[in-house]
């Protein structure tokens, strides 16, 4: 375990230096850059030359990739001066947030889909069964701009039950106090989990009812409910782990969507932002940090998917 | 987008399992006959129809249109197509300049009838017309990427499953470092850097749907690779291009299509999702998702036909290619074939 830790962990470090590496590059492909960015359309090329010269960017880009690195080595992601903020200061406002919207959303996803799959199981093949999975291929098939928009439309303009805007606080207690706000942004991010959640969570569950030792179960005289929620439940629950794992990137994708649509301040918004305004820093910054997040999520699926299963051990090779 | 089941499947489907395995469609049969049949019972059989599977391609076919789905999906695409590309034939409006329906006086935000079916937008674009003429990228876009990126990805990926080792080990790695981008996130960058253009738009977006194809197809050449028919290539000289051209990408062109078809569909939906955050075709162009993203700004006044309408095409379209896809899988299928 130890051996596929470390394995593992280096790994990781070696994607992220790749990825950072590769955005790195693709940033500082932008025409006119940062300069053109901060000073406009019509700034003078003197004007362009000298915030160059000042800010590291006329030096060779392998070299400003190293200074790059040795800053983030001291957290630091350099200075936008589009939001005249250090990059590390406007994203530990916004990451936050972005987490309580993606933690919200996942666990309501999880407890609105496991039970379901469930129950699928339990009423298989019967009409409930059947629009329960059109329900899922519903929620699949609406993308998330759409689905927010159509909440919007539906529950903050005709209903007037929910506002239509997230809550702006700046602080992370100010976004949790005030509930009703979140309650659109939460659907809105959850629904492409609900659906895939559940769909697995049907054939997993499903899958698991055919094995032996619920046989043996249901020989030993278990009630029905036992052999589902005790016997069978705790195997066919151990997959979601790595599906949770593999659709983090899916969810952060979906949390800048729903981000924009309900003009959520996280990281989403901060990325969109940026990219609007060709606010170089930022979009490097906040997209690296995003990427960081998503690979250790996915290790961290993987390490617990480890010790809930004591039957997998990663082996050496 | 993709349905649920694949989500896991796709991902997880890095040794790839699905290839066509082309039987001769009358094997084994004499192996079964009694003894005392003559060559001439063979040849006039009596009991029962004599079935016949036909060849590989007709076998596919009728599996794919027994799937209902399959063939409604076809039908939703066909009639998208007709409706973006000739359908400004039949119905003209003003899809480019702004001003010009300013100086005649159309109405802003106009509700659906007086001339305009579905309504006016905020910059007085009659929104019938406008579907069309957003869904001609919308559906060019999709169909273009989808192209290029399965075309990249299954040669990159033949390429490092056939090469094996260091190179293998090196080329996966890549892939690996562009798929833990977000796929939204590597988009968003990409566009911001290119400023894409209609034609640059797909290339972008090809540029974050190959990863997946190019797994795929890696997982079937390793597999692939060490079969005899290809050893035997091999030892008659057979050159590396050969094996890779004609002998791995046709075996996984199951695998291929199914994939294409999906990136299709999330090829769409990525243009869509970029139109929606404001940074898809440059105006006066527009796609299903910009127009969405027009929508989003007035939703609050109820103004629900620039709504409605571009959020139907993109769920239609994006169903349609998916039951296609699904359908197309079960018919490549191996065990299926059998029937």
């Amino acid at each position: 375990m130890t051996g596929f830790l470390i394995r593992r962990l280096l790994q990781a470090l070696i994607v992220i230096v790749a990825v950072m590496a590769v955005m790195f590059t693709l940033t500082h492909l932008i025409p006119g850059g940062e300069a053109r960015a901060v000073l406009g359309p019509k700034a003078q090329p003197v004007a362009i030359a000298a915030f160059n010269r000042e800010n590291g960017l006329n030096l060779p880009l392998w070299e400003q990739f190293f200074r790059y690195l040795w800053n983030l080595a001291h957290f630091n992601l350099g200075f936008s001066h589009v939001l005249n903020q250090n990059v590390t200061s406007a994203i530990g406002t916004a990451l936050p947030k972005t987490l309580v919207l993606v933690g919200l959303g996942t666990v309501f996803a999880l407890v609105v889909a496991i039970p379901m799959g469930i129950y699928q199981v339990v009423r298989r093949n019967k009409p409930d069964d059947y629009v329960l999975t059109g329900f899922a291929f519903l929620l699949y098939a609406m993308p998330a701009f759409l689905l927010g928009t159509l909440l919007i439309l539906w529950f903050a303009v005709y209903l007037q039950v929910f506002p239509s805007e997230a809550p702006q606080s700046q602080s992370v207690g100010g976004i949790i106090s005030d509930p009703r706000a979140m309650v659109l942004p939460v659907l809105t991010l959850s629904a492409i989990s609900i659906a895939s959640f559940s769909r697995y969570m049907r054939s997993s569950m499903m899958e698991t009812m055919t094995e032996d030792f619920v046989r043996t179960a249901r020989a030993k005289g278990a009630a029905p409910r036992r052999v589902l929620y005790v016997h069978a439940l705790r195997n066919a629950i151990i997959p979601i782990i790595t599906l949770l794992g593999l659709s983090i990137g899916t969810i952060v994708s979906g949390a800048v969507i729903t981000e924009t649509v309900f003009n959520y301040p996280g990281m989403g918004l901060l990325v969109v932002n940026s990219a609007l305004r060709d606010d170089i820093p930022t979009l490097l910054g906040a997209t690296f940090v995003v990427t960081v997040a998503t690979i250790v999520g996915n290790l961290l699926a993987d390490i617990l998917y480890a010790v809930v299963d004591p039957r997998i051990r990663y082996a050496k090779s | 987008m993709q349905n649920p089941d694949d989500l896991v499947r796709r991902a997880t489907q890095g040794e790839g399992t699905e290839q066509i395995v082309v039987e001769p469609s009358s094997a084994n049969d004499t192996a079964a006959l009694p003894e005392d049949l003559t060559d001439d019972a063979i040849a006039s059989p009596s009991g029962g129809d004599v079935i016949s599977h036909g060849g590989l391609a007709r076998r596919i076919f009728s599996v794919f249109v027994e799937n209902k789905l399959a063939v409604a999906g076809v039908v939703v695409i066909v009639f998208f197509v007709l409706f973006c590309y000739v359908g400004p034939l039949l119905y003209h409006t003003n899809q480019t300049n702004a001003s010009a329906a300013l100086v005649s006086n159309v109405p802003f935000n106009a509700s659906p009838g007086q001339g305009h079916p579905l309504g006016t937008d905020g910059s007085g674009f009659d929104i019938l017309g406008r579907l069309m003429y957003g869904g001609q990228v919308s559906l060019l876009v999709g169909f273009a990427a989808a192209a290029v990126a399965t075309t990249f990805g299954a040669l990159y990926g033949a390429i490092s499953g056939f090469f094996g080792t260091w190179i293998d080990a090196i080329m996966m790695r890549i892939v690996d470092a562009f798929l833990a981008i977000p796929v939204l996130f590597l988009a968003i960058v990409l566009a911001v850097v290119f400023r894409p253009s209609l034609v640059v738009f797909i290339f972008v977006i090809a540029f974050v749907s190959w990863l997946i194809p190019a797994r795929l197809i890696r997982g079937q050449a390793l597999s692939l690779r060490i079969r005899e028919y290809v050893q035997a290539v091999k030892v008659m000289g057979g050159s590396r291009t050969r094996v890779i051209l004609r002998h791995i990408i046709p075996n996984s062109i199951g695998t291929i299509i199914v994939n294409a078809t999906f990136n299709v569909a999330d090829a769409i939906l990525l243009l869509a999702a970029l139109g929606f955050i404001g940074l898809g075709v440059p105006a006066p162009q527009t796609d299903w998702g910009s127009m969405l993203s027009d929508g989003v700004q007035t939703a609050t006044q109820g103004y629900w036909w620039e709504i409605y309408p571009a959020g139907l095409c993109i769920v239609l379209v994006v169903v349609a290619f998916n039951f296609i896809g699904d359908a197309l899988r079960d018919a490549l299928e191996v065990r299926l074939q059998q029937r």
